[in-house]
């Protein structure tokens, strides 16, 4: 008995690490859900955010075909990362609409000729209300939007190149 | 060139760690005691080394180095030179870096400084401190460099956390982890003494002063932490229960039941395994709280670069150093001789009790942080279980610990005679009536634990200066001085949480200029709102004016902030304290009729929380250095007898 009281510690260790490498490493614990999948966009009508870019309409979306909505801001690090992986789903002809957070038309205009400009419309949300409308508390984030104009994917976080088929399987799955 | 060398100087530390952990064990299985000298040389060596390390980050972040990514990240030219300084560690990277950088300086410190444990034993303590120190680096150089280059450069930093940039992040975080880090020590110790099975009142004696010191720490920075998100975060709270404080309690709640069965094991030779045993468990905890706030389980998954390699990584480390140590402690203890026994009533029993308690508050804090992520990591969902969980479970406990402190230092070693206790416990059970008295007459509505709290802090604070009582006060010893402050401190501490708590006034008000509002025993009057600018942001302040029958009227301005870098929000709280509490006041958002929401707080005595934290880290010191002081002196007039 006092013998299996010493090994008590250990074996409750083993059950912390038992819970918390399943919730690690089973991936589906790292993906919110998020509460707006399968709702339509909210309303919005937002101003051109940079130079040769028309402004983005939540109407304008719901045109048959399935979108990528990146939510980006050219003082945000993570968003130049994913620059490159915006790029590849671009040419791999996913149309990509965005949303600029908390910024301005010339350092948006700035972070796209350094970065690449994979976008058709940017809107530009100043004071980040379209961005809370739509769930989302961070940049970068990337939704996918389906012909009718509803929200079927999001991804939370910078778009790494691992990420890239998983998206574009969800664009085809909104199709 | 700085990135490189502290690069460089990082993996030549990690090497060196490996050369200590391989001589160590040769050492130990060659019984070759005198492989000791080298040891500390290369302990001392890998400290220097991180501390140069540590320096060259400090030196890229006042630099605004944006060709390093870390910095570009989180530093900005515009930041005044307080918060480049300390925002070295106010990220994951930096951060983790001053955890190893810690790490190896404690390892160093000890190689320098400890004279007293046999040299087996702290050849086997300098191993695994060692030991931990190569998987902290493994995690650093492998998964969280910070030195990592951005090319081509950033062409503007990305800012610092608005919240973070305060004079506390300069404070908080180092003393915070000098405490966490600290307890590796006790740590090592522990797991050198189940090596050689070296465990009895020498052990005791040399293990204590590390634990004071790191516990002494993670006091202030526990103190300093609440008192920082109490003014900066603007919600008027001091504790929220919060994972992350959960994190740093939990290793405070271990290490001062350490600190006191350390105690019975170095006066008494009682406690064995249990000493060990938390002696593992303190540091685990630290390991634990270190892993739940850098895995990326608690903050939520978000843009600044949580990865779950990283959370794998660190439970990778936790399973090796937390799983080994208890193993080792199955297959060890059984064969450590049981220590000393003694009397249910007498000094060891109500140490003994403490500890019970302590454990017992312990593992509902753990469970109550850990369940939620459990719930989330195994079904996906989301709760909380918050402050009445915590409140109505550890609190009662946590009255009864108080309650164990007055009686405990009033007993007699080894065996005491209840009668004799209860008369010495008279004058503190006379002082908590008069309070039970005095608060039934005038204030008769309050609940019931504030109200317990009340009357345990009355008598506590006389039970605690209790043990001074009839003793030659010029002849007491420097650590009986300690103890009787870090006890009265914790009854000043609860006095201030009960009162606050009880006595607590709060309104909510739509305000337009002009206006007078009452709150507690004051009349604010609100003058006016006007923008102003900073050196990084740009606010609305609101000035309000506090008057209190005829004195002198406080000014009080409290701003809403914009940061640009990053763009975020903060509201800065207007403070202001007075002998018998704390005006507490925040600006909320306009509304579209020309009102201000504002939040205003009168907090009696609230300041005594922290006052209470402060002066049980005081009562720490002086026993510290009371300790020490003493066995120098043995120390030397043994020498001159040889």
């Amino acid at each position: 008995m006092k013998r299996l009281i010493l090994w008590a510690p250990l074996a409750l260790f083993i059950l912390f690490v038992a819970v918390f490498a399943s919730g690690l490493i089973s991936p589906s614990s790292h993906d919110i859900r998020s509460q707006m999948i399968g709702k339509p966009l909210p309303a919005f009508d937002l101003p051109s955010g940079a130079p040769g870019h028309p402004g983005l309409k939540q109407s304008a979306l719901a045109t048959g075909e399935p979108h990528l909505l990146n939510i980006f801001a050219s003082w945000c690090i993570p968003c130049a990362a994913e620059a490159p992986q915006l790029k590849q789903l671009a040419d791999a002809g996913v149309p990509i609409d965005a949303i600029a957070i908390r910024d301005r038309p010339e350092d948006v205009a700035s972070f796209l000729s350094r970065w690449g400009d994979p976008y058709r419309a940017i809107g530009s949300d100043v004071d980040s209300r379209v961005q809370m409308a739509m769930g989302s508390s961070g940049v970068p984030e990337t939704f996918v939007v389906d012909g009718k104009g509803i929200i079927r994917h999001q991804h939370i976080g910078q778009i790494m190149p691992e990420d890239v088929p998983a998206l574009l399987a969800a664009v085809r799955a909104a199709r | 060139m700085i990135a490189e060398a502290g690069l460089a100087a990082l993996w030549l530390a990690a090497a060196l760690a490996a050369l200590q952990l391989v001589l160590g064990a040769l050492g130990l299985t060659k019984q070759r005691a005198e492989m000791l000298g080298g040891v500390r040389r290369i302990a001392l060596a890998q400290a220097l080394l991180t501390v140069f390390a540590f320096a060259c980050l400090i030196l890229l972040f006042l630099r605004v180095d944006l060709s390093v990514a870390l910095v570009a990240q989180n530093d900005h030219a515009d930041k005044p030179w307080l918060y480049k300084f300390a925002g070295t560690w106010g990220n994951h990277e930096g951060s983790m870096l001053m955890w190893v950088t810690i790490l190896a300086a404690a390892g160093g410190a000890v190689a320098l400084f400890e004279r007293r444990l046999n040299e087996r034993t702290l050849i086997a303590t300098l191993a695994a401190q060692a030991a931990i120190g190569l998987g902290f680096y493994a995690f650093l150089l492998f998964a969280s460099n910070p030195f990592a280059r951005l090319s081509p450069p950033a062409a503007e930093g990305q800012g610092l956390n608005p919240l973070l940039q305060d004079p506390g992040l300069a404070f908080h975080p180092p003393t915070l982890y000098l405490g966490y880090v600290g307890l590796s020590v006790a740590f090592s110790f522990a797991v050198g003494a189940l090596v050689t099975r070296y465990v009895g009142p020498a052990f005791a004696r040399a293990m204590r002063p590390w634990v004071l010191a790191a516990w002494i720490m993670l006091t202030l920075g526990i103190t300093a932490g609440s008192y920082w998100a109490y003014y900066e975060l603007g919600w008027g709270g001091w504790w929220f229960w919060d994972p992350v404080e959960n994190a740093s309690l939990m290793p405070w709640l271990a290490a001062t039941a350490l600190l006191h069965s350390v105690t019975v094991l170095a006066t008494r030779d009682g406690l064995r395994a249990w000493t060990i045993m938390l002696a593992v468990v303190a540091f685990s905890m630290s390991m634990v709280g270190t892993f739940l706030v850098r895995s990326g389980i608690l903050t939520s998954v978000h843009a600044f670069a949580v990865d779950p390699r990283r959370g794998s990584f660190i439970l990778a480390l936790l399973v090796l150093y937390i799983g080994g140590a208890l193993a080792l402690f199955g297959l060890r203890i059984g064969t450590v001789k049981e220590g000393s026994r003694f009397d249910l009533v007498s000094r060891e029993g109500a140490l003994v009790l403490n500890n019970l308690l302590l454990s017992a508050i312990l593992g509902i804090v753990l469970v109550g942080t850990l369940y939620p992520l459990a719930v989330e990591a195994t079904t996906g969902e989301k709760l909380s279980v918050g402050a009445p969980y915590f409140n109505s479970a550890a609190g009662p406990l946590a009255l009864l610990l108080v309650a164990v402190m007055a009686a405990g230092p009033l007993m007699r070693w080894r065996r005491d005679d209840l009668k004799v206790v209860v008369q010495r416990l008279a004058l503190p059970v006379l002082l908590a009536a008069c309070a039970l008295l005095a608060l039934t007459i005038w204030a008769p509505q309050i609940g019931l634990l504030p109200r317990l709290g009340l009357i345990l802090a009355a008598g506590v604070a006389a039970g605690s200066v209790a043990p001074l009582w009839k003793r030659n006060l010029r002849r007491t010893p420097l650590f009986t001085y300690g103890m009787v402050i870090a006890h009265l401190g914790i009854a000043v501490s609860l006095a201030g949480m009960a009162s606050e708590s009880a006595f607590i006034k709060e309104t909510l008000v739509a305000a337009r200029p002009g206006e007078t509002h009452v709150v507690g025993p004051y009349k604010v009057r609100f003058d006016s709102v006007e923008p102003v600018a900073g050196p990084n942001w740009t606010a609305v302040e609101a000035t309000l004016t506090a008057t209190r029958d005829d004195r002198q009227p406080l000014t009080l301005r409290t701003q809403s902030r914009s940061y640009w870098a990053p763009p975020t929000e903060t509201s800065e709280a207007a403070i202001k304290t007075v002998l018998d509490g704390q005006l507490y006041v925040v600006l909320g958002n306009a509304a579209e009729d020309g009102r201000w929401q504002l939040r205003l707080w009168w907090k009696p005595f609230v300041t005594l929380i922290w006052l209470g934290g402060a002066m049980v880290a005081f009562g720490g010191f002086l026993s510290l250095v009371g300790r020490v002081w003493r066995e120098r002196r043995a120390y030397g007039r043994a020498e001159a007898y040889a």
